[in-house]
Formats: structure tokens, sequence, C-alpha cells
């Protein structure tokens, strides 16, 4: 039985993917090597991880303002995230995913988004509907 | 469902391509922003400073400003004045920083864009020292979240962290989404910080924005600090909340006596509902600790993050006298296109060269393909008094050391941490 997620209404488009989940916060910047698509910054919980067409569901965005463009760079290549979920995100992230047309959703009714979802599992974000399916 | 902004008729006409695709297209991100964040209404702005370093638009975010800058001049040159944040490239420095061709010959597309949309290339992160200081009350759409949490705190004016797409869309229509720091109920200070260890030099300003920007954790929460002693110098107060907004993504905060919004702690919050954390000499022997120890080779030292003042120049030259950079270590100092050209004039750069170091321009070092850089050279290991600086390169493949600027000069000059 699938489970829906209520949050605030997002941006971008409707897609599905397998679920990438960390306690840990967020930066294109900061955290990532874009080249190769997977987790540059030795001290992130998922370094080493791959995040290429995953879903990925982060705390907070921490950082600099790059996060904007770089979203767009990779959706440009095909090595960008499907989609980001966030507890709370700032405003670069989500101008990012304006720009970027990635599914980008925060604030879930529900508490802490990081716990709700595991690493694994199928998830539908739908951003205009402000959901996120599980299962 | 979120209610549709209010527009006013200049606006709506914008958004329905009455003044061409890029007033459109612009019109079209603010409002998917605004959405996001619950804006009522868009607000005028008097000023844009956007990111435009290669490495972050790559070859997609050049194309798209290019494909704005190939509409009519009329309908493409922004409206209100807009200046740039730093570049990725130092023309007069690339090769030997071991940056490649491709890298130089998009960034010069990239400008030749952004001039055409009418942008002024003024290449620095410390325009609020150099360029056009905001003055109280001024609404902005800046990038660099070190120029944002600056102005917002020290200077009194408000913006949000604008990413270079929606610098640019403010650029074009003047507006902005009026959401976050443009309403003054979301400026009052939601944390509160007593601090217990008076900073001594840069470095350790840095290292307080970085004590408190994580332990303040979201662009959604204020902090103020109490027990400050002022008053501080701008490049004090440039390093604290370059530190601050990297480690928390923090745009704003005050310091009780000293920032504007603050002459007393209760202008910024009920100090009966908002109980103090102590930072202390111990949290900040603790971050140090963190960062670097004697003996470790030294392949970079690096002065950047923020671009370095004309002051800060003199200091480094100063230091750096009658003393020569160890042949195995390269000593880097960034600055913006104005103060090289009057460190320039003055013979700071000189003194800086002749002891072996570069002054570079227009650029900052993480913006600047780091990577890239790192592997050329052959830069591993990097030294700075930026705490900025030190927490971002770890994910460009660098291990960074953190000291004061009489401290990296030292290790530059050993070629290992002293």
């Amino acid at each position: 039985m699938p489970r829906i997620l209520k949050c605030h209404v997002g941006v971008g488009p409707r897609v599905t993917g397998t679920a990438l989940v960390t306690d840990d916060n967020f930066s294109a910047r900061y955290d990532l090597d874009r080249i190769r698509g997977i987790f540059s910054r030795p001290q992130h919980k998922l370094a080493g991880e791959s995040y290429v067409d995953r879903v990925l569901v982060v705390n907070t965005a921490k950082g600099g303002v790059a996060s904007a463009w770089m979203l767009h760079e990779m959706a440009s290549r095909g090595m960008a995230p499907k989609a980001i979920l966030f507890n709370r995100v700032n405003p670069i992230l989500a101008q990012g995913g304006a720009l970027a047309n990635m599914a980008l959703c925060d604030r879930f009714e529900d508490g802490d988004v990081t716990g709700l979802i595991q690493t694994g599992e199928i998830v539908t974000v739908d951003p205009a509907r402000g959901e996120v399916i599980i299962g | 469902m979120t209610e549709p902004m209010r527009l006013t008729e200049e606006e709506k006409s914008m958004l329905a391509g009455d003044w061409g695709y890029p007033r459109q297209w612009a019109m079209e991100h603010l409002l998917r922003v605004g959405a996001f964040f619950d804006a009522e209404r868009l607000t005028e702005v008097s000023q844009a400073h956007m990111m435009a370093d290669t490495e972050s638009l790559g070859e997609a975010g050049v194309a798209f400003i290019e494909e704005l800058a190939a509409c009519p001049k009329d309908e493409r040159e922004v409206r209100i004045p807009m200046i740039t944040d730093p570049r990725g490239i130092d023309f007069a420095h690339y090769r030997e920083l071991g940056q490649e061709e491709w890298m130089a010959d998009l960034e010069q597309r990239a400008i030749d864009a952004f001039k055409a949309l009418g942008i002024l290339m003024t290449d620095t992160c410390i325009n609020y020292q150099t360029i056009m200081p905001p003055a109280r009350g001024e609404r902005l759409a800046f990038g660099d979240t070190g120029v944002v949490i600056y102005c917002n705190s020290v200077l009194g004016a408000y913006s949000n962290f604008e990413g270079g797409p929606s610098a640019l869309a403010a650029g074009l229509t003047g507006r902005v989404p009026c959401y976050g720091l443009h309403l003054d109920e979301n400026r009052r200070a939601t944390k509160r910080f007593r601090l217990e260890y008076q900073p001594r030099n840069l470095v350790e300003w840095g290292a307080l924005g970085a004590l408190v920007g994580k332990r303040t954790g979201s662009y959604w929460d204020v902090p103020v600090i109490e027990n400050v002693e002022g008053p501080l110098s701008s490049d004090e107060l440039k390093h604290l909340g370059a530190a601050m907004a990297s480690y928390g993504s923090v745009p704003l905060y005050h310091l009780v006596g000293i920032t504007p919004e603050a002459p007393e702690l209760s202008s910024v919050c009920n100090p009966d509902n908002l109980a103090a954390e102590a930072v202390t000499e111990q949290d900040f022997a603790d971050y140090f600790g963190t960062y670097g120890n004697q003996g470790d080779k030294v392949d970079v030292v690096v002065f950047s993050a923020p671009q370095l003042s004309l002051l800060e120049l003199a200091e480094l030259a100063s230091i750096l006298d009658g003393k020569t950079v160890h042949r195995d270590t390269t000593l880097l100092a960034v600055t913006s296109p104005v103060v090289a050209a009057d460190a320039r004039r003055l013979g700071i750069s000189g003194q800086i060269e002749a002891a072996g170091g570069r002054v570079l321009q227009g650029m900052c070092f993480y913006q600047s393909y780091a990577r890239e850089m790192g592997e050329a050279n052959g830069w591993t290991s990097l030294l700075s008094n930026s705490a900025k600086l030190v927490n971002i390169i770890g994910g460009y493949g660098y291990q960074p050391a953190l000291a004061s600027m009489r401290d990296c000069v030292a290790a530059a000059v050993a070629g290992e941490i002293v």
C-alpha cells in the first residue's frame, strides 16, 4: 500500500525514482564531484555515493549561491538527481530547481522527511500537488 | 493551494511578453520562486549582483545567457545597475595556474553575453567595499552569500540569497519576490549567542562565523551575538559574515550595539524568551584543531574568499617583506580588479610578487576550477586564513588547513605549517 507524504507545493515536473536518503545537508558546490556524479566531500554522509537519477532526500541546503546555476548544468548533462526533497530549503536550491526544471519540494507535514523515507524505496514526487508517494 | 501573486500592470505586461522574451522568462522564473516561498507580490530592487563564474554556469548556463543576449537590444538589457561576482579566470595568469584553453574560451563567451545584456563585469565579491555600498533599507538582488550577509547585517539593506538565474531575472525586471528577508518579521533574532572570547585577527573572526553558522544551520534562522567588543573593521565583519553564511547558509546576523538593527538586544528579540548559548575560547580551539597540524606540508597558500581588500593586501605585502616563498609552495593572493589596480599603482602587488607570491584579480580560488587547478599543479594540501575557503575546498579534493595571515606566510616560506 503506497504511503503519501504531504508537503508544500514545489517546483519542477512529476517524477519517479529510487530514494537516496541522508540527514546531512546539501550544496552542489561544497559536496559534489559534478563530473563523476558522486558526493566527493569526505565528511559528507553520502561520500562516494552516486546521486545521478536518484530522488535525493536531505535535511537542508547549505553554503553558497552557485547551486542555482549548477543544478541546470548538471541536468543538461543528464548527471543530476531526478528530484531533491528537503526538510527546509534555502532560496538558492529553489531558484536552481526552477531554472533546471528539477522536481524539488520541502516543508513536509509529517515531520523530518529524512526519517520518513528509506534509501532504496521507490518514490514519486509530485511538486504541483505537494505530494510524495512512496511505494 | 498557494494564492497567485498580485502583480502590477507593468509586471503583467512583462509576463505577457510585451517587453520581449528575456523579461518574460524572468517574470516566469520570479513567479515560480515566489510561489515556492508564498510571496504575495514582487518588490522593486535598486541593484543586482550575479554569480557569473563559468565553473558553475557550465556550457549549458553560458548557452542560456547567449540565447538571451541574441534578443533585440531593447528587450535584453537589464533595467537596473547590475554587476558580477568573481569569474573563473584571470586571463593574465590562467595558463600558469594550469587552467585550460577551453575554460578561457567559455569564460570569454560568458563575458561577451553578459556585456550584451548591459551587465557591468566588476568580477568582485567585495562590491560593498569597492563599488557601491548599499544604504540602509535599500532593496537588492545580490548573489554571493558573503555579499548578502554583509549588506543585510552591517549595512541594514534587504536582500535574499539570489542565485545567478534569480539575480539575472531581477536585473531584467527590476523586481524580486517579496519573501524571506524582504519581510521585517523574518529579520528578528531566533538564536542568541554570548561571546566569551574576543577574536584577535581576521581568521578568528572567520572562526566565530563558522561556530555561529554551524550552530544556526539554517537560512531561516537569524543569530544575534552579545558581548562583541567593537568597533569592528569592515574586513573583520567581512570574514565573520562570509564564514557564517558558508557554514550555516545564514543570510543575516546581528551584533548587539554594533550592527544597525540591533542597538539593544531587545531591538531584535525578546530576551526573556531566547536563552543565550556561550561561544567560548575552547570552542575556538576545538574548531582550529580540525584544520592542520604543525609540520604538515603545504602545497598552496591561498588568500581569497572573500577577495582581499586593499588593506589586507598591504598587510600581506608587509608581512612578506624580506621573505621568500618556498620553491615547492605557491602563494596566491586574490582580489578584485578595482583593488588590483590600486595595489599595482601603490607598489603593493610588486612587493608580494618580489617575495614569490602571485596577485590574481577578478576571480576567486574556489570559483576557478579548483579541482582542475589542483590536479594540474599537484596541489592537495592548502592553507588559508579564510574559514569560508577551508569549508568549501574539501569537496574539490584538497586537504585544507587554517591559520592567521602571519602564520600562513610563515608556512609559505617554510613549505610546511610551523
